[in-house]
């Protein structure tokens, strides 16, 4: 007992130096920052990355429809919140768009401008999640029937098709098309972000430790036993998907913030390759491994490893060998000693507090040699 | 109704060109224990799976309680196979999933333990209780449901009390000798609230003095919990213990039924499986 007690004070006193932290990049630096760029990115991505990492991770499915959902996330934040006087530029090529409102400027005209358009960008994300989520109550009705590499390839061209599908010009009048949305509101400071993006995560965690969460876990681990102790496979499995393609689809409308235009372009497979890889750096079935590794992934790919691109790295100066394509390489070589060195990534199964409990993490290995 | 817990009626299983269980009727009544023996590939496993809805029946029904609860009549190829052979009898195809017959009260362990491997003892118990869980994933996640939790923890705390496991509740299941491995996958059946407990093959790789401790634990359930039991067995010593009735299995025909002494004396059974002055 006294351990937990050490622990929930550890994770508290964690979590206050961190907001600490993001309040001070707030105030003393410039929202363009490469600091402040990092931290947002890396909250968006470690959201969906915690969200995938709950469907991969602790149910089993191995699904990568990932990005798919963060699409329907985006658009869905986009539509309903770019303002009602620049849809005119916005949809030039479709007479404005068909959509004549914008959440935050009705909830401005309900709630007062003070807290109205926070309230309805907030609601236009939670628009974003739930359409994801039912999006996912379709496709996860013939596609959950399928098992591992099979379940991976069904999600990840449905996520293709959906790209395609909202470049589609019949659909322009709502989506624009293959044209940019832009002129929506978004946070320019990165605290936002992280109390968004925490929160989240916070509710991904109160469920992992419910009775829901550990009826996925027992899923990941046997199927057939999980079944014969009443779980229903098809109703969890289900459950599983659409929770975890609401947050993928929130936190799809906080890339759309993040970025500042949206396109379906970004959102290919390789953005759920990014996030698969932070997941399994971070540790499949770990949560804060997959924070750890979002910031980690953002903090070196965004910002440490730039210079590899652009002549000057660490100092040393080779224009010749350090130019455009060289961080990738170099990143390419640092994915692969990780995943050699640290077969179950940098967390393995635990999390940040059972650090704490050297009890722990011998059973834990003692476990794994078996 | 009678007061049987547990009808097999007519049930056939068959596997392409393989009759695995071929026309079986059996009957278990509240508060026995009943044994379900024979030699390997006799179709016993493949009984109970039918029995728990892992498998639906070619033919046949199941019935528990005094409801119908498994159906099935031959289709297709089948048709032709069972023209005047009970085939007429069953008209619908009623195939529980094996989780739907769980929440009816009937749970199993297995011939290879199946524990949850990354889990602790408690949680393996805990998880178990989920099925008799009335919240729903909302009320859940925002820990409205915390009586219904507590209460859930308590009483595995006292189930784990009663079959011994307490004192290595927080050890990975995976680190318990291989015994109370079994004894475990019992606790965990026992967790889900059947009345009905079905064994498959529970002393499996245990040495003589961890069976004795074993055939005393599956009579002390049973009185504990007001269970039927329902077990398949090799170890004859177990079987002819506990057992009230017995039914012997060979090629998926049932051969024999009765009592210990009446199976230890037939003349199919010393055939077929028990053989002669063998101390199985």
């Amino acid at each position: 007992m006294t351990m937990k007690k050490k622990k929930s004070i550890f994770l508290v006193v964690v979590l206050a130096v961190l907001l600490a932290a993001c309040l001070t990049v707030d105030a003393l630096l410039p929202g363009y920052h490469i600091a402040v760029t990092v931290i947002k990115k890396a909250t968006v991505y470690a959201l969906v990355a915690v969200s995938m990492n709950l469907l991969n991770g602790f149910t089993g499915l191995f699904s990568l429809g990932q990005a798919g959902f963060m699409l329907l996330g985006a658009y869905a934040y986009g539509v309903l919140t770019i303002p009602v006087a620049k849809r005119a530029s916005v949809y030039q090529y479709f007479d404005g768009g068909s959509i004549q409102f914008s959440l935050p400027e009705s909830c401005a005209g309900i709630l007062g401008d003070a807290v109205g358009p926070t309230v309805g960008m907030l609601a236009a994300l939670l628009v974003g999640g739930v359409l994801a989520a039912l999006m996912a109550y379709l496709i996860g009705l013939p596609v959950l029937r399928l098992k591992s590499d099979y379940l991976a390839i069904a999600t990840l061209g449905f996520a293709e098709i959906l790209r395609a599908f909202f470049q589609w010009n019949a659909l322009g009048p709502i989506t624009n098309g293959s044209n940019l949305l832009k002129s929506y509101p978004t946070f320019t400071h990165a605290t936002p972000y992280v109390l968004l993006s925490g929160g989240m995560i916070a509710i991904i965690v109160l469920l992992i430790n419910s009775t829901y969460g550990r009826a996925f876990k027992a899923i990941r681990d046997d199927e057939v036993a999980a079944e014969a102790m009443g779980i229903n496979l098809a109703r969890h499995k289900r459950l599983a998907f659409v929770i975890s393609s609401f947050f993928a689809g929130i936190g799809g409308g906080m890339m759309a913030m993040y970025m500042g235009t949206i396109a379906a372009a970004p959102f290919k497979s390789a953005m759920t390759y990014e996030i698969l890889l932070i997941v399994v750096i971070g540790g499949i079935g770990s949560i804060t491994g997959s924070i750890l590794a979002s910031f980690l992934y953002i903090f070196s790919s965004e910002w440490l490893l730039r210079g590899l691109d652009s002549g000057t790295f660490l100092g040393i100066s080779a224009p010749s060998l350090f130019k455009n394509g060289f961080r990738m390489a170099a990143f390419s070589v640092i994915i692969m000693a990780i995943v050699l060195f640290f077969r179950k990534g940098i967390m393995g199964d635990r999390e940040l507090p059972d650090l704490l409990d050297r009890r722990g993490r011998k059973h834990k290995k003692e476990a794994a040699e078996k | 109704m009678s007061d049987n817990i547990l009808k097999v009626e007519n049930a056939t299983m068959q596997f392409g060109g393989v009759v695995a269980v071929d026309n079986l009727n059996l009957e278990i009544n509240e508060g026995e224990i009943v044994a379900l023996i024979g030699p390997n590939g006799a179709g016993k496993t493949t009984a109970f799976n039918v029995v728990t809805g892992v498998y639906q029946p070619t033919n046949g029904a199941v019935w528990f309680q005094g409801n119908k609860i498994i159906e099935n009549y031959p289709q297709g190829k089948m048709k032709k196979l069972y023209k005047g052979q009970h085939g007429g009898e069953y008209t619908r195809a009623l195939a529980p999933t094996p989780d739907k017959v769980t929440k009816l009260g009937m749970a199993r362990t297995f011939q290879n333990i199946r524990l949850w491997k990354s889990q602790t003892v408690f949680d393996n118990v805990l998880i178990a209780k989920h099925c008799r869980a009335t919240s729903n994933v909302l009320s859940a996640t925002f820990r409205l449901n915390r009586k219904e939790e507590a209460q859930q923890r308590q009483s595995v705390e006292q189930l784990l009390e009663t079959v011994g496991l307490a004192d290595v509740k927080n050890e990975l299941a995976t680190s318990l000798p291989y015994g109370k491995q079994r004894r475990l996958e019992i606790a965990r059946a026992l967790a889900a609230e059947p009345q009905l407990l079905l064994l498959d093959e529970p002393a499996a790789g245990m040495n003589p003095q961890e069976t004795d401790e074993l055939t005393a634990f599956i009579a002390d359930i049973r009185n504990k919990f007001h269970l039927t039991v329902f077990l398949i067995e090799h170890h004859m010593n177990l079987v002819m213990h506990i057992s009230d009735r017995i039914y012997v299995l060979d090629f998926g025909k049932l051969i024999a039924e009765g009592t210990p002494a009446e199976i230890q004396n037939n003349k199919r059974v010393i055939d077929a499986y028990l053989g002669v002055a063998e101390d199985a």
